[in-house]
């Protein structure tokens, strides 16, 4: 039976390949196994079963407190704006940046559609985190750093896009994102480079990085800052992106926060990650290492080097996440806003609930891009809750509960693999390995 | 640094074998502070060459330490407060001397770093135990908000601060019990889990507290921590004011660091506690509940964590607002990771930060327009932390089997 206390043995390390009879392997020990057998089981069963529980007790605490949670739960799918893709009619729609129209099935410009340019503009916001904590997750690392380089990213982005004003609006544009990525990319780093050379956990060096980088923002646009916005001295809020440095906004109203161009470079990052892991060296290497680091470095893998790429690619999309929402709807940021941001962490919960996977991130941010505009205040009917703001701290809760779940996700899959035992089909050990001991 | 040579040769010189190398750290240590020390009021030195040539006696003495054979993150950690003396108080004598004044006020000082330093110690000491025992506890920060707000509600509606402290750290403990269950029993991840707590406690306590105060805010007639004024020591000149009137949670909390220290290092259930943590295949085979030692070390650690937030918000704030902990659990991870998992040490460092929380909050008002860069010194919890785990002043070794869910046997 495996287990991370006992000195290992080859014998028992390849254990889990020709398991084939009597008890079941226990539930693996370190976060790089749990997530070998994540990616095993590969079904979409565990995560749902963990999104409805999460949402079932969810409604269990808003029947709680008082209010119906089927209204509760309504209200919030009519801020969502997904019932959009339900109201299907005749309708015109002009091509985005032309004059001409063509026939479409939906109502572009009716208040669901308007709900759910909300929804995807977070969503967008969500894949980039998201992709940023599972990158590193397929190389074994945990990076809990989304938020800080989210926050450096945006740091960047505002900069660039509040100044070098008269710049052609395209290069502006492009030198705002790749210098919001690099960030990221280099603030990631930093947690890499320790992990890589002096086996420093990245938990540990992420959460400081994050508070480094939160408290660096309070100074940079706090009043009397070298960033703040010079002509409110009282307000501690950056200065505003210049027009031209604005994303696109292709659907909905510029003026209404539309939907910005920036989702594209979201599903561009989801591909980029599919082929990146699926598709290339680096991306073998990434994942063999993530299984394991001994017989990565056995097979003439460099481990320190995959430790600090898999770290500098996750802060490119978390930089990129913090370029696409200054740049795309937010224009400024503000004490506030950098008090109360918490989409890099979402981003953990968005990354386990899609199991690490493209198609999954991609889904896994949609349903917390909902949750979360779906319970923005100005969304909830006001007779749901007696007071709006519940509805914030009702998402909160649901995000709390998913993450908790997965940690009994495990459990679900262990259960399953028990049973597949019995009836012969399934609880072959695959390509989990043995717990490792941190380097 | 002549003799520096001969105190590790055999027959050396009298002078170098008389003096042990770590006192000569501990001296070098004591100039490193003295360089900043100089510099600010009563002293207020305003020549740069006086933090500079007492803090390079420091570093000397550091490097002499060095040769003598002290352990690599003595002579280290001296060296740093030697250039960190020189550093900060070259800062200082370019301060202008009304400012300094009016920030160094030491006894008051020093009663803001204890205030300030408490919750964290007592977040602190939960984060000891629980990872002592294996669990790693990332949801410090949110047991922390659940004494915080439910140790504010009790105290409110049961109108007596007694009353708080019970109810914040039933929550505290409560939170706790959920991370125990998922990480322990479940097998979950326990930083998955421990992060789950954080969100968990942002909603629970966002949620309940505008249920019970809406838009009004928190009462401020509410029963707040006492403080023990202390009759022989409260007219002293200096100490009187620094430490003859603290709350009573500030002298708990002491306590709690000794009590701390002796239990998992003088007694035989705080040896089960580190044995469960460093092996506990093994601990398992002489009899040792290992589930049952984890699942009592991280509930008295969300139970500590719940006190520090009691005294948090009723003791520090008297009034409670949504993220009130604003990241002082994770400043307690930091401050165990500096500590090497020690009481003690995590209580030094617990000082330290609280210092600097204290400094922060002087320095705006005797800096006045241009005081931004005050916000940076938040920082310096974290980047010591960073430089900590980098191994830079030596390295910090977590227990063995922190982190790892057990599978009974």
């Amino acid at each position: 039976m495996s287990d991370a206390e006992t000195p290992e043995t080859p014998e028992e390390s390849t254990e889990g390949t020709e398991d084939t009879g009597g008890a079941p392997e226990p539930p693996p020990e370190n976060t790089a196994d749990r997530l070998a057998q994540w990616q095993k089981a590969g079904g979409v069963v565990a995560p749902v079963v963990t999104a409805v529980l999460a949402f079932l007790v969810g409604g269990l605490v808003v029947l709680g407190t008082g209010s119906n949670p089927i209204e509760a739960y309504r209200g919030i799918w009519n801020g969502t704006g997904l019932e959009w893709f339900f109201q299907v009619g005749s309708y015109e729609v002009g091509l985005p940046f032309s004059d001409t129209k063509v026939w479409f099935p939906w109502d572009p410009s009716s208040r669901a559609a308007e709900n759910l340019q909300q929804t995807l503009i977070l969503t967008a916001t969500l894949i980039l985190t998201g992709l940023a904590v599972a990158f590193a997750f397929r190389c074994g690392l945990f990076n809990i750093g989304g938020q800080g380089q989210y926050f450096v990213g945006a740091y960047f982005a505002i900069w660039i896009g509040s100044s070098f004003a008269g710049m052609n609006s395209f290069l502006h544009i492009v030198f705002a994102i790749v210098a919001a990525a690099l960030a990221g990319a280099l603030w990631a780093g930093i947690a890499g480079i320790l992990k890589a050379t002096v086996g420093a956990h990245e938990v540990i060096t992420t959460i400081m990085l994050n508070w480094i980088a939160y408290f660096t923002g309070l100074y940079l646009f706090g009043q009397g800052g070298p960033l703040q916005n010079k002509e409110q001295v009282f307000s501690p809020t950056s200065n505003e992106v210049l027009e031209d440095a604005r994303l696109p906004v292709f659907w909905g109203d510029p003026l209404l926060q539309g939907l910005h161009v920036g989702l594209f470079i979201a599903l561009g990052a989801l591909v980029a990650f599919w082929v990146i892991v699926n598709r290339t060296t680096l991306g073998y290497q990434v994942r063999a290492v993530g299984f394991n680091p001994d017989a990565a470095r056995y097979g003439g893998i460099s481990v320190a080097r995959n430790y600090f790429l898999a770290m500098a690619i996750s802060g490119v999309f978390a930089g990129l996440a913090g370029a696409i929402d200054m740049l795309g709807w937010r224009f400024s940021i503000g004490f506030s806003d950098i008090q109360s941001g918490t989409i890099g962490f979402v981003g953990i919960a968005v990354a386990l609930l899609g199991r690490n996977t493209a198609l999954g991130v991609g889904l896994s941010a949609l349903v917390f891009g909902s949750l979360i505009n779906g319970t923005a205040t100005r969304n909830i009917p006001p007779d749901v809750f007696d007071i709006p703001e519940q509805a914030g701290n009702l998402s909160l809760t649901i995000q709390a509960l998913v993450l908790l779940f997965i940690g009994a996700d495990i459990l679900i899959l262990y259960l399953w693999r028990r049973t597949g035992q019995v009836l012969g089909v399934g609880g072959r050990g695959g390509l989990v390995g043995k717990a490792e001991p941190e380097p | 640094m002549s003799t520096s040579a001969t105190a590790i040769e055999p027959g050396g010189r009298g002078l170098a074998r008389a003096i042990s190398p770590r006192a000569v750290a501990w001296a070098g240590g004591a100039l490193g502070i003295l360089a900043f020390w100089l510099t600010l009021p009563p002293v207020t030195a305003r020549s740069p060459l006086v933090p500079l040539v007492v803090g390079s006696l420091g570093i000397a003495a550091g490097i002499w330490s060095w040769r003598g054979g002290v352990p690599a993150r003595v002579w280290r950690t001296v060296v740093a407060m030697g250039v960190l003396g020189i550093l900060l108080g070259w800062l200082a004598t370019r301060s202008n001397v009304d400012s300094l004044d009016q920030v160094f006020v030491w006894s008051a000082l020093i009663a803001a770093t204890l205030r300030a330093a408490t919750p964290l110690t007592f977040a602190a000491l939960g984060g000891i135990i629980s990872e002592r025992s294996g669990v790693v506890n990332i949801g410090l920060e949110g047991m922390l908000l659940m004494g915080a707000f439910f140790g504010f509600l009790g105290a409110d509606k049961l109108g007596a601060w007694q009353w708080g402290i019970v109810c914040g750290v039933l929550a505290g403990a409560c939170l706790a019990a959920v991370h125990a269950f998922v990480s322990i029993h479940l097998r979950a991840d326990q930083i998955v889990s421990g992060f789950a707590c954080n969100f968990l406690a942002l909603g629970v306590t966002g949620y309940f507290f505008i249920e019970v105060y809406t838009d009004q805010g928190t009462p401020g007639n509410v029963s707040n921590i006492p403080s023990l004024s202390i009759p022989g020591l409260r007219d002293v000149d200096f100490v009187g004011a620094a430490v003859g009137n603290l709350h009573i949670l500030i002298w708990t909390g002491f306590a709690a660091v000794l009590l701390m220290h002796v239990f998992l290092f003088r007694t035989t259930i705080g040896l089960r506690v580190r044995s469960v943590g460093e092996h506990p295949k093994a601990a398992d085979t002489v009899g040792i509940s290992v589930y049952g030692v984890r699942y009592a070390a991280v509930i008295v650690s969300g139970a500590l964590a719940g006190m520090g937030g009691v005294y948090l918000s009723n003791g520090i704030t008297h009034s409670f607002n949504e993220n009130l902990s604003a990241g002082r659990g994770f400043i307690a991870l930091a401050a165990v990771i500096i500590g090497r998992w020690r009481p003690v040490g995590a209580f030094l460092a617990c000082l330290l930060f609280g210092f600097t929380e204290a400094l922060a909050l002087r320095l705006p008002g005797a800096y006045g327009e241009d005081a931004a860069w005050t916000t940076l010194f938040r920082t310096l919890p974290y980047v010591a932390t960073l430089v900590i785990v980098a191994g830079v002043v030596g390295r910090s070794v977590p227990p063995a089997a922190d982190g790892k869910p057990y599978v009974k046997q």
